[in-house]
């Protein structure tokens, strides 16, 4: 349909576009796995970039190199920096791995919606299920809802990768999450291992064995085999797909809903995701 | 209604181009697209259809964001300053204006974008109606009717004159610098003009395409017709039919490299490419079937759903004249038609 052509009364005051970065400087890096470092980015004269919710995510950009969206792992309530974990598997991800404390970067966002940590998850007990690096996404829930610990039930934290090498935020996982009282973790990995004595196999089998009671709500974040295997298990369990919560993730330019790249559907993953429940997956066409 | 005799054209877009940058159809190596007007442009308002569309007017093909400066390790951002000076597009088409109206969906929806934001306040747009519709026209499907563009001034070419209408206040703004130019006009010969240009779009091959079934309910339904599959094959992924269409708006953001930084330019891309949608882990659409199926599904089912209704199709006719495969949203349309 055609309709009348309206004049643009946008204001001219508006000076800076969403896709403008800001500077940011790596304060501070940890080497957690071969392949995974987590970046702490501070603003230059200190603080935090910007503010954002647990789950949204921020283009990080090295200048010549490239630029992506990463999830953003620290909690909102750390008020003192953003932290990214980052796998190394691509050329932006082999630069940033190359790069020391004091150096500088360009970030923008915050990007996207948001785990509903203040609305439907609140309240809730909570099953976090995450493999490999994609506890990144998940540590910034997790943090948020242990700093809030009173507005949250029973909170059970399973985490499983391919070796005692790979888990990402051992240190914090062992030292921190496992003291706070009511939270059960659940750590394994893929194979036998020397100096391994906790769970050994995969996430869903070991979910399986768990055998959670249904009066959770379940974030399910991993590679895409084992979010299928995993959703299976928590459906035999008797789960429902309202009751579980992933994260998708696509190619992305912009970051807000405009370049088309992460377009599925009527959805626009950096824009409408990328957190959604899995009964909203369900609704998108099967490319993601 | 005023009027202007088309001799004195020429002096029109002098008068205009005095104060502002004005962009009209120009013939320039064998071919006619929208460019900036200058003394000696060969101005072609005969050929019904530039090869481009004139979206890059408001959204370029290429344009710089930011620059960013490195010195001794330290970053700094300049964004790019916004378009600030008012324009002038004159000659457009119906379509092409309804084509403005989607990106306008796109663009100027929260966050607002502000490059083209910046351009879409300061352009005017001087539209003119369709003398002579073409065999590869289909606007009104859309609902576009070729003989009353929208705009903020339409035009008509009727004999050794042009009729002009100002419709916004840009539009009078623009009517009253130049109003010594003109001299008053009848509406009634407008209206046998428009009469006339309606008569021919009804007999156009493409005048009684039917978009049954299309719209936001084909988003679930259309997916997975085996259809895709059958009407695929010929596509190059050239990407032709989405540089040359006036609603394609999906772009890419990449680096020039300055020697002391760089500059952060964004450029059109196409969702017919490989590579659109690669990421270091993989790539959702690997097959060129998915990547043929994702525009036409986009342009005809997902964006009427997000858009109340509004299709990212005006019927230009751009992609059936220029596919070198002779594949385009008519044939998907038709063929969908067929199924039903």
């Amino acid at each position: 349909m055609s309709e009348p052509m309206h004049e643009c009364k946008y204001n001219p005051g508006f000076m800076r576009d969403t896709l403008i970065p800001q500077v940011g400087i790596i304060t501070d890096i940890r080497t957690e796995t071969p392949d995974v470092k987590t970046f702490r980015v501070n603003a230059p004269g200190g603080g935090k970039l910007f503010e954002h919710m647990p789950g949204q995510c921020a283009m990080v950009c090295a200048p010549g190199v490239g630029e992506a969206m990463f999830s953003i792992t620290s909690s909102p309530t750390n008020k003192e920096y953003q932290e990214f974990s980052i796998k190394r598997c691509g050329q932006l991800t082999e630069h940033l791995h190359s790069l020391q404390p004091g150096d500088e970067i360009m970030v923008r966002g915050p990007y996207g919606n948001n785990f509903p940590v203040e609305t439907e998850l609140k309240g809730q007990n909570l099953l976090f299920i995450a493999g490999g690096i994609a506890l990144a996404p998940l540590r910034s829930v997790i943090n948020y809802v242990l700093d809030n610990r009173d507005n949250y039930g029973s909170i059970d934290i399973l985490y499983g990768s391919r070796s005692a090498d790979d888990l990402v935020q051992r240190k914090e996982i062992e030292e921190v999450w496992s003291k706070v009282p009511g939270v059960n973790i659940y750590l394994t990995i893929d194979r036998e291992q020397a100096g391994w004595d906790g769970h050994v196999g995969f996430v869903p089998n070991y979910l399986k064995e768990i055998g959670f009671t249904t009066d959770k709500t379940a974030i399910l974040c991993g590679p895409p085999i084992m979010i299928k295997f995993c959703l299976q298990a928590l459906q035999e369990m008797g789960f429902s797909k309202e009751q579980v919560y992933t994260t998708l993730e696509l190619r992305m330019k912009c970051g807000v809903g405009k370049c088309g790249r992460c377009n599925i559907g009527t959805k626009y993953v950096c824009k409408d995701g990328p957190v959604f429940r899995f009964d909203q997956v369900d609704e998108l066409p099967n490319e993601y | 209604m005023l009027k202007i005799k088309t001799a004195d054209l020429p002096a029109l877009y002098e008068r205009i181009a005095q104060s502002q940058d004005l962009f009209l159809p120009v013939r320039s190596a064998g071919q006619t697209d929208f460019a900036l007007w200058q003394k000696d442009a060969q101005v072609d308002l005969d050929t019904l259809k530039t090869v481009k569309s004139p979206k890059d007017v408001f959204f370029p093909q290429s344009e710089t964001l930011y620059s960013c400066h490195r010195e001794d390790g330290k970053l700094s951002v300049t964004p790019e300053e916004l378009c600030d000076k008012p324009f002038v597009v004159f000659g457009m088409k119906a379509c092409d204006v309804q084509g403005i109206a989607v990106l306008d969906k796109v663009f100027l929806s929260e966050p607002v974008d502000s490059y083209y934001a910046a351009r879409r306040t300061h352009g005017t747009i001087v539209a003119l109606a369709c003398g002579r519709p073409e065999t590869s026209c289909f606007c009104t499907v859309f609902g576009i009717d070729p003989a009353a563009p929208e705009g903020d001034v339409v035009t008509w070419m009727v004999d050794q004159w042009l009729y002009w209408d100002a419709k916004t206040d840009k539009g009078f703004a623009l009517t009253d610098f130049l109003h010594d130019l003109f001299e008053p006009a009848d509406e009634s010969t407008v209206e046998q003009v428009k009469t006339a240009i309606r008569a021919i779009v009804k007999k156009l091959p493409y005048a009684d395409l039917s978009l049954e079934g299309w719209g936001a309910q084909a988003a679930d339904t259309r997916f997975d017709s085996p259809i895709w599959e059958q009407l695929y094959k010929p596509c190059l992924a050239c990407g032709t039919c989405t540089f040359v269409c006036p609603t394609c708006q999906c772009y890419d953001i990449k680096d020039y490299d300055t020697g002391s930084g760089v500059q952060r330019y964004r450029c059109w891309d196409s969702c017919m490419y490989s590579d659109f949608t690669m990421m270091a882990h993989g790539n959702n659409r690997t097959s060129q079937m998915q990547r043929f199926r994702q525009r036409f599904m986009h342009k005809l089912a997902y964006f009427p759903a997000n858009n109340d209704g509004v299709f990212s199709c005006v019927g230009c006719g751009r992609c059936v004249d220029k596919c070198p495969s002779h594949l385009n949203i008519v044939k998907v349309i038709k063929a969908f038609g067929k199924e039903d």
